[in-house]
């Protein structure tokens, strides 16, 4: 089971932020196939927000493929679901910690590296490498 | 889809004074309303009409397909907790139950009990002595355990602390998440109900200035910034509700229903309070659906 947070100063819409969370507890491996999400009373009860928003969310992940709602009980993450592979997984963060390294040995500060990350990944995405 | 409350018309005159005018609007089935506008705007006025309390000087109201005031078993449908939630003081909360249970022909006991026992109220102790959040909630507990298809509340968090608010609020959307609820709340602030809220109403100096589904109505107004406008219209927009300018910008806040057509112009999202306030800002300006007749039977409004 996961806990919901919500940032209020993020501006990113409340069922969107409900919606990034699975995919990243999903991603991480904190959520495994077959692992129910909290019922839309238990997040509303916690979270003082509108069950539509949290509906809208779960429909959402829904068509994605990435969580199946069963009538009556709730909602799970679906069998079919995977994450990375985590040998892969780990070799990656290895080599991004390493140009991590060299890029504060260059003198960038986390704010710069941050910027370069975030241009390079727009690039790949319009290149369509990623 | 079927409408909790549709107002075609309505005013409310105070000798000659009106206290609201011209207010069309239709709430659908189990939206959660958020009421919005500065003091005086006519909030509490729209609220009372609704629950029957004070009937239309002119247009017609009608609340769960009945007429307010004029039909003797819609009360039972309906839960009010007005502004202070007004409690007989001298009563314990027990009391305050049993008189809920004794007054009300569909009352909910259970519900009742289980709510003040989350709440951590103690049955003996006297109305008079509880907290402002304690006291909100067992106005919260009456109203709900009528079990009421439409639940209105005037300003219900004027006068909590921040942690009674949001005690207040998961409570209240653990009930609307629960089943067929219509809520109704009035605030002079729309920070505190952004989250709960699906449906906006704004009321500015007697009027409704902004009625709809909030989706859709941040879907439909952008921030546009671009090259100053010499009064030149902008492709695409349908209208300019607010607009600054300096010497080579302007800013404008506009209502559009598709995509802006002209690339000088960088649209942006727009936040919920920003277009609360830009509306009262400029009374002018209005965002509402076309009016809906109520029934055959509605008046005429002059």
């Amino acid at each position: 089971m996961i806990e919901f947070r919500l940032s209020p100063r993020s501006g990113v819409a409340t069922y969107l932020q409900l919606v990034h969370q699975v995919r990243h507890a999903v991603r991480l491996g904190i959520l495994h196939p077959g692992d129910q999400l909290p019922t839309v009373k238990e997040v509303v009860g916690s979270l003082a927000i509108n069950p539509n928003t949290v509906l809208k969310a779960y429909r959402e992940l829904e068509r994605d493929g990435l969580v199946e709602g069963r009538p009556g009980v709730g909602t799970f993450v679906r069998d079919s679901v995977h994450g990375p592979p985590p040998g892969n997984h780990a070799a990656l963060r290895r080599s991004l910690e390493r140009w991590l390294r060299n890029a504060f040995e260059a003198g960038l500060d986390a704010e710069d590296a941050r910027a370069l990350f975030e241009t390079s990944l727009q690039n790949s995405r319009e290149e369509g490498v990623a | 889809m079927t409408s909790a409350l549709i107002a075609t018309g309505v005013g409310k005159r105070y000798r000659r004074l009106w206290a609201l005018r011209d207010c069309n609007i239709d709430i659908p089935d189990g939206r959660v309303v958020a009421l919005v506008g500065p003091n005086g705007a006519g909030k509490t006025t729209l609220l009372h009409l609704a629950a029957g309390l004070l009937s239309p000087t002119v247009g017609t109201m009608r609340v769960l397909g009945r007429t307010p005031g004029r039909d003797v078993g819609l009360l039972a449908d309906i839960g009010f907790v007005a502004q202070d939630v007004p409690l007989y003081r001298s009563f314990s909360v027990g009391d305050m139950l049993e008189f809920g249970r004794r007054t009300n022909s569909r009352w909910d006991h259970d519900l009742a009990s289980t709510r003040i026992e989350r709440a951590r109220i103690d049955l003996d102790q006297r109305v008079g002595s509880l907290s402002g959040g304690q006291r909100a909630q067992v106005g919260l507990t009456l109203a709900l355990a009528k079990r009421p298809r439409l639940l209105l509340l005037d300003e219900p968090l004027a006068s909590l602390d921040p942690l009674a608010r949001r005690e207040f609020l998961q409570s209240l959307m653990g009930e609307v998440a629960e089943g067929e609820l219509t809520v109704v709340l009035s605030s002079h602030l729309i920070t505190d109900l952004e989250r709960v809220c699906d449906h906006l109403i704004v009321l500015s100096a007697s009027r409704t200035q902004v009625a709809g589904d909030i989706d859709g109505l941040l879907a439909s107004h952008r921030i546009v910034v671009g090259p100053r406008r010499e009064g030149a219209e902008v492709r695409g927009v349908g209208s300019v509700v607010q607009e600054s300018h300096t010497d080579r910008q302007s800013t404008l806040l506009v209502r559009t229903d598709g995509p802006i057509l002209d690339p000088a112009w960088a649209e942006q999202e727009i936040g919920l309070e920003e277009l609360v306030l830009a509306y009262l800002g400029h009374p002018d300006a209005t965002a509402l659906p076309q009016p809906k007749l109520a029934t055959a039977e509605a008046e005429v409004s002059p």
